[in-house]
Parts: C-alpha cells; sequence; structure tokens
C-alpha cells in the first residue's frame, strides 16, 4: 500500500481541494509516512470486534417531525461571500 | 488592586460578594493584563468593551441579588465557539471574518452564569494540532521559559491561546476544547489545570466541528476548585446536540471532600513508554505516593490495547474531520476565491482557506473513507477503538481512577518537532486512549522539570464521574503545592 502522486491528486480532487503537481511529490510522501505508522494496526486482530458507533450508550433522541425554527434568511446568508435575492449565489452551473 | 489578577475564581467571587471589589474592577484589571501580554498572541480577537459592558451588568444583577455561579468573572473563550455578534475563525482563514448570528451553548451558559468575555483564544487551526503552531494568526508562546533561556517555548494545543493567558494571569479562565488532548495537554505544559468531561457532558452546538465523536468543551482553570465551578456552568443537557446527555448536573464542588481514604486508583503499565524522559516517570511516582500517604490505594493495571490508540486516532479523527470540513466551500460564509467553474472556486477556496496541517488531515480522512479502504482503514479503527474502550471498562470494575502523566514531556521549543508529524502526534498518546472511550480527565501542576517548566499529572474516570477525578485532583493539587510562576505573566514575576 504506497500512495503515489496519482493517488494524491485523486483524493485531492475527491476532497476539493487543489494541490498543485509539485506539492503532490511532498504530499504523497508526508501520507505515505502517516500512513505507515497507522499500518500497525493490522497486527491486531478484531475479528469478531464491533465497531464502535457512540462511546456513550443511548438511543437516538426522536421529536415531533414540526417545524420549529427559521424564517430568518438574512442571518442565514449574513455570512455568504455572495448573496442575492434571499439565496445563496454561485457560480454559473449550466451553459 | 494590582493582585487581582492572581486570584482564583473561588477567591474573587468571594471578594465581590464581600464588597471588596466590582466586576468591573477585577474585569479593567484582566483587561489591562490582556492588553500588556500581547507578545504571547494568545488571543485572536480582543473584546475589551464588550467585557466591560458585561462586568457592568454583572454589578448591576449582583447588586439586584441576582447572582450566577460565575457571576463577574472574566474568562477567555477559545476561538471554536461561535459567540454572537464576534468574530468565530477557528484560527483558520477560511472563516476569517465569519460572525456567527447565534451563540453556542457552552458559551450562552458561562454567560448566563455571568460571566464575562475577554476576547477569543488563539488555538491550532480547526483545533488540529498540539502545539499551537498552525493557526492563521501566528503562534502562541507559553509564558513559561526554560531556565536561563528566552527561546520561546509552545504552550501546547490546541488549546494553547487559552492556557497560555490563564498561565499569563490575563484571564481567570478559559475554555477549552479536547478531541485528542487538546485541553490537558496544553494545561500541562502552561502549568494549569485543565478538565475534559465525558462525551456528551457539555453540548457541542455552536462548536466549529472537528471530529465529533470524540469533541468535548472543558475548562481551563487554575485550581481544581476553579475547574469545578466553570464545570458546572458550561455543562448541561442540550436537545440541540443529539450526543447531549440528559442526566443531571451536579454541584462539583461538593465533590471535592478531600477525603480519598479506600479509593483504588489504577496504574496503568501500558503507560511506562521506552524513551520517556525520566523526570516524567519521577512526577508520576511522585503522585502515586500522594494518593498513597492520603489512603488510598495505588493498584497496577493493565490497558493492553494503549498502543494502538494513537493510530486508530488518527484514521478516526482525519475521517470525521474531512467530513465535517466539507462544508467550507466558500459558498455559505467564509473564504471565497473566484474559479472558471463552480468545482474549480471550491477547490481554490479549499486550497487557500486551509493550512497545511488541515489539509494533511482532510486528505488522510478522504483516503480512508475512500471506496476499497473504508473497511481497511475506518472500521479496522473503529473495531480499534471498542477494544480500547473495553479495557478501560474493564480496569474500572477494580479500579475508581486512574493515575498518569499527562503528556510525554514537558513544553518543547516552538520550531521543534514541526518537520515530522508522527513526532508531533506523539505527544497525545497519554490523553488519546480516554479520548477514544469518551472518559472524562484531568491534567493538574505537580511541578516543575528539570527545564523549570511545568510537568502535568492525569487522573481519568469513570464515564460522568467528573466528581471522582474533581475529588482525587483536588487531594492531589494539595499534596503538589504548585506555586511556581511564570516568566512572562501580566505585572511581571
Amino acid at each position: 500500500m504506497s500512495v503515489d502522486k496519482k493517488t494524491v491528486a485523486k483524493i485531492a480532487k475527491l476532497a476539493r481541494i487543489r494541490v498543485d503537481e509539485e506539492q503532490q511529490e511532498a504530499l504523497s510522501g508526508e501520507l505515505n509516512q502517516i500512513l505507515g505508522w497507522i499500518e500497525q494496526l493490522s497486527e491486531l486482530d478484531t475479528e469478531g470486534v464491533e465497531p464502535m458507533t457512540s462511546v456513550v450508550s443511548m438511543t437516538q433522541p426522536l421529536r415531533e417531525d414540526v417545524v420549529n425554527d427559521g424564517h430568518y434568511v438574512d442571518q442565514v446568508t449574513k455570512n455568504a461571500p455572495e448573496s442575492a435575492h434571499g439565496f445563496f449565489a454561485v457560480p454559473k452551473v449550466i451553459e | 488592586m494590582s493582585n487581582l489578577t492572581h486570584l482564583n475564581i473561588s477567591d474573587a467571587l468571594d471578594g465581590m460578594n464581600k464588597g471588596d471589589f466590582t466586576a468591573r474592577e477585577l474585569t479593567q484589571a484582566h483587561v489591562n493584563a490582556m492588553e500588556e501580554t500581547r507578545e504571547l498572541n494568545a488571543y485572536i480577537v480582543e473584546t475589551p468593551e464588550i467585557a466591560l459592558d458585561m462586568a457592568d451588568a454583572s454589578d448591576k444583577r449582583r447588586a439586584a441579588g441576582e447572582v450566577g455561579i460565575m457571576e463577574g468573572i472574566p474568562i477567555a473563550m477559545k476561538d471554536l465557539f461561535c459567540t454572537k455578534g464576534t468574530q468565530t475563525t477557528a484560527a483558520s482563514h477560511i472563516l476569517e471574518g465569519f460572525v456567527p448570528t447565534y451563540e453556542s451553548t457552552v458559551s450562552g451558559n458561562l454567560w448566563n452564569a455571568g460571566a464575562v468575555m475577554l476576547g477569543k483564544s488563539n488555538l491550532d487551526q480547526f483545533a488540529m494540532g498540539s502545539a499551537n503552531i498552525t493557526s492563521y494568526f501566528g503562534n502562541v508562546i507559553n509564558p513559561w521559559q526554560r531556565e536561563g533561556s528566552t527561546a520561546p517555548l509552545t504552550p501546547g494545543g490546541s488549546s494553547g491561546g487559552s492556557a497560555a493567558t490563564v498561565a499569563a494571569r490575563a484571564a481567570m479562565a478559559a475554555t477549552g476544547t479536547d478531541t485528542g488532548g487538546s485541553i490537558r495537554q496544553p494545561a500541562a505544559f502552561s502549568g494549569i489545570v485543565g478538565l475534559k468531561p465525558t462525551y456528551g457532558r457539555c453540548s457541542r452546538w455552536g462548536v466549529v466541528a472537528f471530529a465529533s465523536s470524540l469533541d468535548q468543551a472543558g475548562p481551563m482553570t487554575r485550581s481544581v476548585r476553579d475547574a469545578a465551578i466553570m464545570l458546572e456552568a458550561m455543562a448541561s443537557y442540550d436537545e440541540k446536540d443529539s450526543t447531549s446527555v440528559n442526566i443531571g448536573v451536579p454541584s462539583y464542588q461538593k465533590a471535592l471532600t478531600g477525603d480519598i481514604r479506600g479509593l483504588k486508583v489504577g496504574i496503568p503499565k501500558e503507560y511506562r513508554i521506552d524513551g520517556t524522559p525520566a523526570e516524567i516517570d519521577q512526577a508520576w511516582e511522585r503522585g502515586i505516593e500522594w494518593v498513597k500517604a492520603a489512603g488510598a490505594e495505588p493498584v497496577e493495571i493493565s490497558l493492553p490495547h494503549t498502543k494502538y490508540a494513537l493510530p486508530a486516532y488518527y484514521i478516526i479523527a482525519p475521517a470525521e474531520c474531512s467530513s465535517n470540513l466539507a462544508r467550507y466551500d466558500g459558498v455559505r460564509y467564509g473564504l471565497r476565491v473566484d474559479g472558471e467553474s463552480l468545482d474549480d472556486m471550491y477547490e481554490r477556496t479549499r486550497a487557500e482557506g486551509f493550512g497545511d496541517e488541515v489539509k494533511r488531515r482532510i486528505l488522510i480522512g478522504t483516503y480512508v473513507l475512500s471506496a476499497g479502504y473504508y473497511d481497511a482503514f475506518y472500521n479496522k479503527a473503529r473495531r480499534v477503538r471498542t477494544l480500547i474502550a473495553n479495557d478501560f471498562k474493564k480496569a474500572y470494575e477494580t479500579v475508581d481512577v486512574i493515575l498518569t502523566p499527562t503528556a510525554p514531556s514537558p513544553a518543547f521549543g516552538i520550531g521543534e518537532k514541526m518537520d515530522d508529524p508522527i513526532a508531533m502526534y506523539l505527544n497525545d498518546v497519554f490523553t488519546v486512549p480516554a479520548s477514544l472511550a469518551g472518559l472524562p480527565g484531568i491534567s493538574i501542576p505537580t511541578g516543575l522539570s528539570n527545564e523549570g517548566t511545568p510537568l502535568g499529572l492525569q487522573l481519568l474516570g469513570k464515564a460522568f464521574d467528573e466528581e471522582t477525578v474533581l475529588k482525587v485532583a483536588g487531594v492531589m493539587e494539595e499534596a503538589a503545592g504548585f506555586s511556581a510562576l511564570p516568566q512572562l505573566m501580566a505585572g511581571g514575576k
């Protein structure tokens, strides 16, 4: 298992972080170092062990399915880099 | 009234109750101290006007007989808690200029209890780091220095600004958050008390998320009693956080009885790690002697999966971070860097907005969650997490509390360990296991290293048994009698 430049480019794309060609080399070295260290978990037998989902045993709290919040578009869009007519504005996505 | 900044919270509450000084005077002294210690870079934003307004309001409430449990106490708020009307950045460029329109539950609880906000304290970017060297707003400097040297040391991280300002007597207390040790390790490096409560004790609502299954807010103070007072103010059941636990908040101060006779204190043999400096082991031995002298019984225990905690953590935390930080896309808040398409805008925004360590963790997290690796990495780590939690469960069948060192070294210099991410990650070797198990832990200062810098010891408890942790911590604090002061301090040493 080794992360090459191509894999770095692929995961950077998945994570939507632009990584320049020259950074890919350095990152592949760093990621390999970390993943190599993490690899020691494979020596541990975890057959039949349940993966943990929550450290505190609890049941999911449920509430009535009713609208109990909202109606403050101004606050929601207040920190947006760009908004118009109560909506977030983004670059054109449909040609 | 220059000594107001040296008071503990408990003393200051008494002083204000007796009318010796007002909340405004106490706050003004801390505002001055905050300005005087700016070289530490402990704050991203100072809010002196808000502080003085809040102090005046507190004095009015006190005059009217309404006295909250933190009434008039000036504190620093880690810049990970959303504060209505005050910039909240998580020490990142991507959230620079973000002004929340709402208040986090924990900060709201503190204001309702009468606390006063001095400012937003600096941290590692998105709470990712152990040295406070990943903040977009610059490194935080530890008020402590090595004997005979003025070389800047790290205050630890990620709650480094909170730790530094409390140690420097520029805030009476501060909030921290702990994902893998981010309250306890900086508390140890800075010679203060830091308490990470049980997962679910304090609401995570309105706290910028890093790794949601681990993140927990807690108090950073200069005494165990102060930590008890502040935890009571911070903790609550909150229906806005579905992992918040609906059990009553006790009066934690009542746990400080000073009587630990008959308690069994677990000493985990796996925490004796090759290469740990002798002074760390010696401090631990001293701690064991203190609890023994107070009538508790040290018991050797085994937590067999300890060595797998850090690698499991460095799968789980980055995985959750890659998911949580997907929201920073340049659309709803924070930085936007224009691009040729929507995807290009996302990629450029995130490339410019996140620091190197944050990017590294997002990429690791994306990798371990990606198709073909999910089971080998992420599920494997979650299975290991179960084993680690079971280790603790088994240990607590025989002991009441567990005593360990907090960190494997005293504070190191800024610039050290920076080239090797794994060396930096090893800082959290003693704190991460309890984080994975969701258990409460406290770090208290117990003495000085050979270099003249603080050393901390950690006590871990059963889930929702902060009271026993505080009780034993109180006895150890008394035995340690830690009274040393840092070099860089408001009012000078």
